[in-house]
């Protein structure tokens, strides 16, 4: 006789998580696995919004490096007479007030938030890293400290930061590459530092000193590789989030400045002719609402994919 | 439990203390000479001296912060050069219009967003799972200005049920307000939203998982019961620490969505100030909304401390 | 619709026949994973009578815990019941709809597995989780159930129930949540108790008190106990009959007695094989070794499935599988050759070998480590933590000496100390006479190199993105000073010595078992040739099989390469297999020391008298007597003055054992006893302590 498992009431918890084949097979089952790499694109496949995130993920990469050469038009490029024009085949996003081609600006412009973005995040993931893995295997007082002055940074709401700095510092595309760095340094931070708390304790580190290996060695080959993953999906989440931020500030005015068409200004730009024209907004905020979404299922999609919970969520 | 009550509190002025010192800095060395900006290109230059020195600017830097931080407690927040008033009150007017929005925001996403979040727990991967992880995940890097510009675009252009702009009438009372804060506020909420949604669904999974809720259905408990008594009293724990931290989002979220609606609230006062290089006005300002973060987190570590019984018996 | 499954003992006495109230007829139990379809349990049939005790036995991968939680219908979302029929008191659950399957959970099925905190909802007071039951189940109010949950309490020998019941589980010790889980499975005298490894996370002596009333309770109420364990120990001390599973069938299934005395299957005869036996010989002896692994499930052989690992393998045994049938009165075996099957005691002789002499023979060998006066102190907010408070160790050239303790005894930071991960605070570390730096960062290489570890946790001891190689060949470039190419040739050489293939050499330690971790871990710390090894439970998280081939890999080592070991353990029978001398350890500080002979024999330090007499012995026949510790052990915060033990001792003085440190006693060799009783007194009281067989003490044969 076949028996069905407990079938759904509107609020069964019974249901329980999956037993994981491991759990089944018991320590004593191991046995050659493919390289991890396989593995990863193996589950990678099997979720079809994270796939679909990366893949468009991709094409935006390939517009930012190659964006000036896919452009039909030099995005700064003015037509008195084209203005506010709707899409029509020879300009398929229209054009702005002055006449400028949108959908030049628009891939012109991808390359502008992954460079700011992207920069940034870089220089936060780089330098957070260094403070996390500094941190974490110091330990003591100047763990304490350390952590202490990055909270402090962390217990701002980041726009209001960011607001505060750039009016400070004046608005240019460099300061909001520092900026976004600033920001994100505390939490790539604490993300590594708590890896490296985790992993100090564990016993193959512990067989490393046993054996005198240096402290450098320790970090470097012992416990940075094993943080990989959760740096890795740190990363890129923190990319989301830049562009987020990028276009965010944009958007005030309080970042890149015209005429550089970064998406954020170019809303802010369009705000009044939003009646007669409104394509001039929403195009660009398609396109940002489209890489955001884009790169936060494709983060997402890391961490189910890398991190060993990856059963869950 | 009061010793750590203690150390919150005394984090929390640190971090006060810290931050008006980030805030000062900035607006110190604000490019652009506020006497020029107040007087005008033209003013001579004698005004302009004299005006300086009646602004305190010709003293050095850690002595006009001192004077300004005894100021500020003392709740005198100076007189705001470009509106040409004090400051304080507008300042609170305007946070008041403020607290309407994110108080009609939050009663829209934290009971929906814990409602979705526990759903997809118990619905884990199933098509209402997947529906609202990939919608919360996609809305959660939404800037505001983005939702908010869509937002206007079908519910005020293409149906006309809302206006476009929600300047809304100081003296009105709130109930008049409210169908210019319903917009402004959908837009807000939704980024804070999905991260409620996220939190909450994450933090039911892990507690689903717990043994004690296997006990807990072996005991024979109904369905029910399991879920509200044993459950959602472990579960929701994370989620409000999450819910206040979300404050911070919704802080910024304020910020573009007041300044994308016209809604004079106290982030389109900040926004406005940068723009108008005005010193006193941002630092008031934006100290202001820091200590509204800063406490809301504190408040919530303490929600926290004292509805876990692991922390407030140890 | 009320189901009538309460247990009813039948009113006219006890003069009937005990029936089966919990029978499993031909049940197959599947998983859906990314591995496929796993059998988990295949054609399992077992029942269990009213008062009887049924222990169900296996190695990981048995399915065990599956067909226990599966017979009862909770699996998880991908598992499901594909084949057979599971009744209680009649009833079929296999059919019964969600609504009834819960009620027959409250009421008619108790619950109770391996980790008490984790079983228990942190944020609310256990009052309130154990009256839920009585509510629930028993139709009581509120003041009815309080009184109920007292009334239970109290049966599970909880001291002061009323103030327990307003606490939250974090308060409490894990033998005493145990307890109330217990508790709150009997509430309403259920007709099936199952336990799933209820000590298995309990120490030694919380471990018998429990087991004690369990036992008790078991004469108490009506309820047939399913009872689940790895540990063939635990088993003598209460289950009635036993069933013995592997890679999700059974093997056997017999009554206690005949079952240990005269199995009639090769894995359970080989099972108790590689269990060390309390047996100070001469010599010491190697265990039992299957060879081969547990195969997976999704891996089995087409014939026995234990035929692959089987010595008295025929052809006939490959070619079909052998069902489970009754091949003598309440016996059953799957082994279709079950009359070649020798005796136990004659079968152990010859499948084991002596592999050296036993160190308490040798006289004059050279002092190698030792730790004078060891204190490992950590300040915290509301005081000092003295975790190691005054410990002397010795361990001689080519011998072992085994670390016997429980939880909070120190045991552990001990050999921290003594490697220098966790710096001593006080006293000296000697290596042949020498002082060590107390840190490991400060000592020379040459001292590192004499000196390596073997970690408790497989998993955990090796670097995940490092290959098996890699790892073994580090040691031996940086201590040893060797090049590559010859620390390859010697990587592999380990590889061999360990039993490993040489194949291993490329892959990633998430490719290997967990005893194969382990070895790999082992090889590593033999690599640079050290004169001393410690090993810090390197087997407590293994399967029993794997337990007893990494003590005799150990021991073979050992003889090999004439390297001494200090072995921490918990286990204390895992100790005396290989150990020459021990040392007992009691919250921070020596209780006794010395040979394990004699270490083993009365007289016994009143702390080690309860330990032997708590260890649950593979030997239905051994006589221990109950000597059980009250209360749990205090923190190493606030350690009882006079003798650290007074609090707990059964055999406490009075006021010269509460406020005077007590003396060594010395006895025969280096014999040494930390107690005020004195020797010739203890040895009078504690004769009857251990009673092998038929009246042997363990030592008076040597």
């Amino acid at each position: 006789m076949v028996e069905p498992n407990l079938t759904d009431e509107s609020f069964d918890t019974a249901i329980m998580d999956e037993t994981m084949a491991t759990e089944v097979l018991g320590p004593e089952g191991g046995r050659p696995r493919p390289k991890q790499w396989r593995l990863y694109w193996r589950r990678l496949r099997k979720r079809p919004a994270a796939l679909v995130g990366t893949v468009v993920f991709c094409f935006f990469l390939f517009l930012a490096v190659f964006g000036p050469w896919v452009a039909p038009y030099d995005y700064q490029k003015q037509d008195a007479k084209l203005r506010l024009d709707s899409p029509t085949v020879s300009h398929p996003f229209g054009t702005d007030q002055f006449g400028r081609d949108i959908f030049s600006r628009i891939v012109v412009g991808t390359r502008n938030i992954f460079l700011i973005g992207g920069l940034g995040t870089l220089i936060a993931v780089v330098i957070g890293t260094a403070v996390g893995l500094l941190a974490g295997y110091i330990g003591g007082m100047g763990d304490e400290v350390m952590m202490r002055l990055l909270d402090v940074l962390l217990s701002f709401p980041s726009l209001l930061l960011a607001m505060v700095l750039l009016a400070a510092a004046g608005p240019s595309s460099r300061n909001v590459v520092l900026v976004v760095a600033l920001l994100y340094i505390p939490m790539v931070g604490r993300v590594v530092r708590s890896m490296v708390l985790d992993l100090k304790n564990k016993e193959f580190v512990e067989a490393a000193r046993v054996r005198g290996e240096k402290r450098s060695y320790i970090l470097f080959r012992e416990i940075l590789p094993n943080s990989l993953p959760p740096l890795l999906v740190e990363a890129s989440m923190r990319f989301s989030y830049s562009i987020f931020l990028v276009a965010s500030l944009g958007y005030l005015g309080l970042g890149v400045q015209p005429p550089s068409p970064d998406w954020g200004l170019q809303i802010n730009e369009a705000r009044n002719f939003f009646q007669i024209a409104p394509w001039v907004l929403l195009f660009p905020a398609c396109v940002i609402a489209v890489l955001v979404i884009a790169t936060s299922l494709m983060s997402d999609g890391l961490r189910q994919v890398m991190l060993p919970g990856g059963g869950r969520n | 439990m009061v010793r750590f009550i203690l150390r919150r509190l005394g984090f929390m002025v640190l971090t006060v203390i810290l931050a008006s010192i980030i805030i000062f800095w900035a607006t110190a060395v604000l490019p652009g000479d506020v006497a020029t900006m107040v007087l005008g290109r033209y003013a001579t230059e004698e005004a302009k001296t004299e005006l300086r020195h009646e602004l305190g600017l010709d003293k050095p830097v850690p002595e006009q912060y001192a004077n300004w931080l005894g100021d500020y407690v003392r709740g005198d927040w100076g007189a705001s050069p470009s509106m040409d008033t004090v400051v304080r009150p507008v300042v609170f007017e305007r946070l008041r219009n403020s607290m309407m929005l994110a108080l009609v925001a939050f009663a829209m996403y934290v009971p929906l967003g814990i409602f979705l979040g526990l759903l997809a727990a118990l619905r884990k991967n199933t098509w209402a799972d997947n529906l609202i992880s990939v919608g919360s995940l996609a809305f959660i890097g939404l800037p505001e200005f983005v939702s908010g510009t869509f937002l206007i675009a079908i519910f005020s252009i293409q149906l006309g049920w809302f206006p476009s702009q929600s300047a809304i009438d100081p003296n009105a009372s709130f109930l008049e307000s409210f169908p210019l804060l319903i917009l402004p506020a959908v837009t807000v909420a939704l980024t804070s939203l999905a991260y409620v949604v996220r939190m909450t669904r994450s933090s039911t999974v892990d507690v689903l998982q717990m043994d004690y809720v296997r006990t807990a259905n072996l005991k024979g408990l109904p369905p029910r019961r399991v879920l509200f008594v044993h459950v959602l009293r472990n579960s929701l724990l994370p989620t409000i620490t999450v819910v206040a931290i979300g404050i911070g989002w919704l802080i910024g979220g304020l910020i573009i969505t007041e300044s994308l609606f016209s809604y004079p609230g106290i982030g389109r006062l900040l926004l406005f100030a940068i723009q108008r290089r005005d010193m006193v006005l941002i630092q008031a300002t934006a100290l202001l909304i820091v200590i509204i973060y800063v406490v809301a987190n504190l408040l919530a570590d303490v929600l926290y401390a004292a509805l876990n019984p692991r922390i407030r018996y140890t | 619709m009320a189901i009538a499954i309460q247990g009813q003992v039948p009113s006219d006495g006890a003069a009937k026949a005990p029936r089966p109230v919990f029978e499993i007829e031909g049940l197959h139990i599947d998983y859906t994973t990314e591995f496929g379809v796993l059998h988990a349990a295949r054609n399992v049939s077992l029942s269990v009578h009213e008062h009887e005790s049924f222990g169900l036995v296996g190695e990981s991968g048995s399915g065990k815990s599956t067909l226990a939680m599966g017979s009862i219908r909770y699996l998880a979302s991908n598992g499901k019941v594909s084949d057979g029929s599971v009744r209680l008191n009649g009833v079929e659950l296999l059919g019964l709809s969600p609504k009834q399957l819960r009620e027959l959970w409250g009421s008619s099925i108790g619950v109770v597995y391996q980790s008490p905190l984790s079983a228990l909802n942190p944020s609310i007071v256990i009052g309130k989780q154990l009256a839920e039951v009585a509510r629930q189940h028993l139709g009581m109010d509120a003041s009815a159930a309080k009184a109920r949950v007292v009334e239970m309490l109290t049966k599970v020998a909880m001291p002061d129930p009323e103030a327990v019941m307003k606490r939250y589980p974090h308060q409490l010790s894990g033998g005493m949540l145990q307890r109330c889980v217990i508790a709150m499975a009997l509430m309403t005298n259920p007709s099936l108790l199952v336990m799933d490894e209820p000590t298995t996370a309990l120490d030694v002596t919380t471990q018998a008190v429990v087991l004690d009333l369990v036992a008790e309770l078991k004469r108490e109420f009506d309820s047939a106990i399913l009872y689940i364990t790895h540990d063939l120990g635990v088993v003598t001390k209460i289950c009635d009959r036993v069933g013995v599973m592997y890679a999700g069938e059974f093997m056997e299934q017999a009554g206690l007695r005949e079952l240990f005395s005269r199995p009639l299957h090769p894995y359970t005869l080989d099972l108790l094989g590689c269990v060390p036996r309390f047996d100070p010989t001469p010599e010491k002896r190697s265990l039992v070794t299957i060879p081969g692994a547990i195969p997976r499930v999704d891996e089995l052989p087409p014939g026995c499935i234990f035929a692959p690992r089987c010595e008295f393998v025929q052809p006939a045994c490959t070619e079909a599988r052998p069902p489970l049938v009754e091949v003598a009165p309440e016996h059953h075996s799957a082994c279709r050759r079950w009359p070649v099957v020798p005796v136990p005691s004659e079968y152990l002789r010859e499948a084991t070998e002596a592999v050296r002499a036993s160190g308490s023979e040798a006289r004059d060998v050279d002092i190698l480590v030792e730790a004078k006066d060891t204190q490992v102190h950590f300040k915290a907010p509301r005081g000092v933590i003295r975790a190691v408070d005054g410990v002397d160790l010795k361990v001689a050239v080519g011998q072992t000496l085994g670390v016997v303790g429980e939880s909070g005894s120190g045991k552990t930071t001990v050999a921290r100390a003594i490697i220098g991960l966790t710096p001593a605070t006080g006293g000296d570390i000697t290596l042949r006479g020498k002082s060590l730096p107390r840190s490991t960062g400060k000592r020379p290489r040459s001292t590192l190199r004499e000196i390596q570890m073997v970690f408790q946790n497989p998993d955990a001891s090796l670097n995940p993105t490092r290959t098996v190689g890699d790892a073994i060949m580090r040691p031996l470039s940086l201590l040893a000073g060797v090049d590559h190419d010859e620390a390859k040739r010697r990587a592999q050489d380990l590889l061999r010595s360990v039993s490993l293939p040489v194949s291993y050499f490329d892959r990633l330690p998430h490719e290997l078992s967990g005893g194969e971790k382990q070895r790999v871990a082992i090889a590593r710390a033999f690599a640079a040739e050290p004169e001393f090894i410690l090993c810090d439970e390197p087997i407590s998280s293994l399967d029993v099989s794997v337990q007893g081939s990494l003590m005799n890999l150990l021991m073979q080592l050992q003889v090999e390469k004439h390297t001494s070991y200090l072995f921490i353990s918990h286990d204390l029978s895992a100790v005396q297999h290989l150990a020459d001398a021990i040392a007992v350890v009691y919250l921070g500080h020596v209780m006794e020391i010395g040979d394990a002979t004699k270490v083993l024999a009365p007289p016994f330090h009143p702390y080690t008298e309860a330990l032997l007499s708590a260890v649950p012995l593979p030997d239905p026949d051994v006589k221990q007597k109950p000597i059980r510790l009250g209360g749990s052990v205090p923190s190493a915060m606030y350690v009882p003055a006079g003798c650290r033990f007074h609090p707990r001792c059964p055999r406490f003085l009075g006021d010269l054992c509460a406020n005077e440190e007590p003396p060594w006693r010395e006895g025969e060799g280096d014999h040494r006893i930390y107690c005020h009783i004195p020797l010739d007194h203890l040895t009078h009281l504690q004769a009857e302590t251990l009673v092998f067989g038929e009246g042997d003490s363990p030592g008076e044969n040597a």
